[in-house]
Formats: C-alpha cells, structure tokens, sequence
C-alpha cells in the first residue's frame, strides 16, 4: 500500500459521508414538508459526492486500482469505518436533524483544517466540501433551534433525540497512533482543536434550542475500528444488493 | 364606469386567447377556466411528488454512486416540480395544503402510470425514458398554455423531463450493451411500462368530454390522441436502437399515413388504475398521507417557532 495511514484517514472521512447520505436517501418522497425533503434530498446528494472523490483518493492511496465503487459497495461489514453515529436509524424528523447537526458541526471545522492540509488532494476535496457542509449546519441549526423552542412535542422530540445521540459523539473525535504522525506532517489536524471548535457551536445551539446535554455521558465506540451495530447490516444489504446479486456488470 | 356583463368579459378573455395573448392571475377569467386549470396543474403538481415514491424506492438500492446520484438529483428534481406546481395553483386562489387532502382523500387523481411497481433497477431507466418522454410530450404543447403561470413553469420543467428522458436511455444503453441478464432485464421493464405509457396520454379523444373546451381555451393544444401518436412515432425508433422489442405484435409502420399503426389500448386496465385498483394506488396513497401525518408536529414546530420570534421582535 502506498499510504496506510493517509489511506485509513480518508476511508474514515468518506465512509463518513457514504453512511450518512444513504441514511438520508431513505428521506426522499416522505419528508415531513415538501421544502425538507427537497433539502434533504439535496444534503444526500452531496454527502454522495463526496464519498465518491474521498473513496477515489482512498483507492489511489491503496494503490491496487479500487475505485469508489469498489470500496463503497464491495468491501465486508467489519471493513466499513464510518462513526456509529452516522449508521443510527433516521428515527423522526427531529433525530434526522439532530444526528445530521452533530454531525454538521464536526465536519465544518474539519474541513476548515483541511483546507490547510500539506496533501493537495485532500485539500482540494475540502475546498469543494466546506461550502455544502456550511450551508448543511446552518440549515440543521435552524431546525434544531426550531424544534428545540417550538411547540412542546417538538420539544420533547428533540431532546430525546439528543438523548439517543449523545452518547455516540465522542467517537467523532477518534484519533489513532498512525494519525499522530500525519499530524506531525501537517496533513490533517489534531482532533483536540476540532472538538473545541464543535463543543462551542453544539452548546450554542443547544442554548437557544432550550435543549440540554443529558447527563448520562457514557461513550459508545466501535464504529472506527470496523465494530458496528446491528443497523448497518441492514443498510449494507440495501446498498450493496445490485453489486451482490449482479456481480461483476457494468451499470 | 359601467360594469361589463359577463357576455362581454367572456367575449373580451376569449379575444386574448385567440390573439395568444396570456392570462395572468389577477385577469379575469371565467369560473369554469378557472377550475379547469387549478383541476389540471393539481393534478400535475400530485403526479410530481407521487412519482417521486416508485424512482426514491431504488435510490439506496441504486448499483453504484455515480447512478445514485444521478437519481436522488433527477427525484428531488420532481419534488422541485411539485413544488413550483402547487404555488402555480396558489396563483388561481386555490389552497395547497386543500388540493393535497383531495389528493389523500382520492378525490383528486394523479397520472395512473405511478400506480405501477418499480421492481427491478431497469425500471428506473425505463421509466425515465418512457415515462418522462411521455410527459415531456405533453409538457411540450403545455409551454404555450393560455394561463401564463402554467406556461412559464413548463418551460424550465420540460427542460429538466428532458435531461430525465436522455439520462434515463443512457442508463438503458447500458443495460441493452451488458450481459444477457442485464439485457432481459430491461426487456422485462419494457414489456411491463409501454402500455401503461401510453395510456399516460388519457382517454381516446371520442371518450374525452372535457377536451374540446380546454382546446378552445388553449389548455390543451392537441388531443390525447395526437400526442399518443407522436410519442409512440418518436419512441419506436429509440427502442430500434436499444435493440429492445416493443410488445405489441400489431406494431408496424403506415406508409399511407406516415405513423406508426399499434393495438388498441386496454382501456379497462386504465379506468381500474385509475379508480383506485392498480397494483400500488393503495400503498402510494398511504406513503402520501402518512408523510403529512407524520409532518404535522414539524409544520406546528416551525409556526410556533416564527410566532415566538415575531413577538420577541415588536417587545
Ligand atoms: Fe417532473
Ligand atoms: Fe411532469
Ligand atoms: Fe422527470
């Protein structure tokens, strides 16, 4: 392999993206309003596309000529290193949103080092990717707002979901050994600065959401180290159904 | 100022149309034009977001990204179309939400093709080259409707059910040139989707009371028939291409009229579909209502929400 470590950080970053935007493809024709569907459909759409040139890279950094497809639709369970947050059911709308906002928060200030990474590759990615994912947090915000201080089942709906939520945002931050040196190289940031970046925009919102943090703070994670849960399984067999049944066919 | 009878505003607005000259929304316009058209963009805007059901089905089954992509644009591309449907209704005085409950309430219809399954991923092809291409020949003749809102919208429509249309082919050629497997795959969609295609076109025109008027009025702008003819004209060549066997033995080319001659339409197939016994009408229309169901709370949310933010501002 020509770059494990670099190959491992950026398998990360577009299983990320392809988990979530497949939970959110679930969306379309059913959202609660036709304008949110539409802006689901759209954070999908993008979440995609970057999945697409992150597992591009991925597969050059690999070095044995996997594409993105390869990668998204052929790899086994326990190969898939998206966060655990991002497999969890879409639940309501209000869990949609929540789950997709702590999510919103992590990547802006991400791609925002990133931008500034040593490795043009990832840099240009982040580029392309910090203008959507600007516009996605501003969008989750409002509505977590929104809910947060709407009517009181929104309410509650938001701050149950925030409950469930919770517990699988520390796993966001996950940082290996192998990750140091690629700090060390200035090619991707220390997760330290992204968490002080994400704790200042989540507590903000969650103050005006009138919501708050739930006082269990036990940590789930697995998701990095291929250790997933049963909802991925699932999500896989709906992804990778054509690729599975039909193997080796152009489409 | 003497108020004109209703003869002469008739006379006036039948005038403008002859002249081609558009109706806007505050013009007046006659009750029964009125109803006609918030009856036809309704209908179209329901056709739009129910469409969105048997395509958004395949998209997290979708073969690889570049195709999921391609379809989660093409789907939010007819919510888009729904959306700028329903406001063109608005502008005719009708309620959105009020249109919607007919829907839900099977009072209003919508186009009987998505009454139909999408079953395998050749259908999603297949329906963006025949399904879209039929609407694109209708949606044609509609960009010079009488009623100016309509029309406008149609035009940047049609250009989107196009680039559905081509996108939906090109998928097809990819399937027609694979393996055996994938070919039979998109000859089985075929057989399943032509007819309903084109009874998308509706009723024979001797079976259509309401066409004469909406003709007179610049609705519509040919017939049901006419436009059958030219997509089933524009069609058979594409399929000639696929290498894809339209499944209709009777289907030939007309020297002497220059069409193509094909079998009569199952019509009891079509008014079954279209009173509700299709094989999906069911399941459609709960997908529909229980997505405003479900969307009551955040609708309320979001009021209660813009209330509490008008008060904070006038304290
Ligand atoms: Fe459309
Ligand atoms: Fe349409
Ligand atoms: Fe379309």
């Amino acid at each position: 392999m020509k770059n494990e470590d670099l190959y491992n950080y950026v398998l990360r970053l577009g299983d990320d993206s392809l988990i979530l935007g497949q939970r959110l493809g679930e969306w379309c024709g059913h959202g609660p309003i036709l304008e949110e569907d539409i802006a689901m459909t759209n954070i999908s759409l993008d979440l995609i596309g970057q999945a697409m040139s992150l597992l591009d890279y991925a597969g050059v950094l690999d070095g044995q000529g996997k594409d993105h497809d390869a990668l998204a639709f052929l790899r086994f369970e326990n190969e898939y290193r998206n966060a655990l947050l991002l497999e969890q059911p879409n639940g309501d709308f209000a869990n949609t949103m929540m789950r997709q906002f702590l999510f919103d928060a992590f990547r802006k200030p991400l791609y925002e080092k990133l931008l500034e990474s040593t490795d043009m590759q990832i840099a240009a990615i982040a580029e392309k990717s910090l203008k959507e994912t600007r516009y996605h947090l501003k969008h989750t915000s409002e509505w977590v707002i929104r809910l947060g201080d709407g009517t009181d089942e929104s309410h509650q709906r938001a701050q149950t979901a925030l409950d469930l939520l919770w517990r699988y945002t520390d796993e966001l931050f996950f940082q290996t050994e192998e990750d140091t040196t690629l700090i060390s190289l200035g090619m991707v940031p220390s997760m330290s600065e992204i968490k002080a970046e994400w704790s200042k925009t989540v507590l903000s919102v969650l103050e005006e959401a009138t919501l708050v943090i739930p006082t269990n703070n036990w940590q789930f994670e697995g998701g990095r180290r291929g250790m997933h849960s049963e909802h991925l399984g699932f999500l896989l067999a709906d992804l990778q159904y054509m690729q599975r049944a039909y193997p080796n066919m152009k489409w | 100022m003497k108020t004109m009878d209703l003869q002469e505003l008739e006379k006036r607005f039948q005038e403008k149309i002859d002249k081609e000259i558009k109706i806007e929304p505050n013009d007046w316009m006659p009750d029964e034009y009125r109803k006609t058209l918030i009856r036809q963009i309704s209908q179209h805007a329901h056709s739009e977001i129910v469409g969105m059901l048997p395509e958004g089905n395949w998209i997290t089954r979708a073969p690889n990204l570049r195709r999921k992509a391609v379809l989660l644009a093409k789907v939010q591309d007819e919510a888009g179309h729904g959306l700028y449907l329903y406001s063109s209704v608005e502008t005719l005085g009708a309620d959105r939400e009020a249109t919607i409950d007919d829907l839900h309430s099977g009072k209003a219809k919508y186009s009987s093709i998505f009454n139909y399954p999408a079953v395998t991923w050749a259908d999603i092809g297949t329906i963006g080259w025949l399904v879209d291409g039929a609407a694109i020949m209708n949606q044609v003749a509609l960009c010079r409707c009488s009623y100016g809102p309509y029309a406008r919208g149609m035009v940047k429509i049609c250009k989107e059910e196009s680039f559905h249309q081509r996108q939906g082919f090109e998928s097809l050629v990819t399937l027609c040139n694979g393996t055996p497997t994938q070919k039979a795959m998109a000859q089985d969609a075929m057989n399943r989707f032509w007819w309903p295609a084109l009874m998308m076109f509706g009723p024979s025109d001797d079976e259509s009371p309401n066409s004469a008027q909406s003709m007179k009025w610049k609705i519509k702008r040919f017939s049901n028939d006419e436009l059958r003819q030219s997509f089933v004209d524009a069609t058979v060549p594409q399929a000639e291409i696929l290498g894809l066997t339209i499944p209709d033995p009777n289907l030939k080319w007309n020297e002497e009229t220059g069409h193509y001659d094909f079998s009569p339409i199952n019509w009891d197939e079509f008014w079954q579909v279209v009173n509700g016994n299709g094989p999906c009408n069911k399941e459609r229309i709960e997908a529909r209502t229980k997505a405003k169901e479900e969307g009551m709370w955040v609708r309320e949310a979001a009021m209660a929400y813009a209330e509490k933010r008008a008060l904070k501002k006038t304290a």
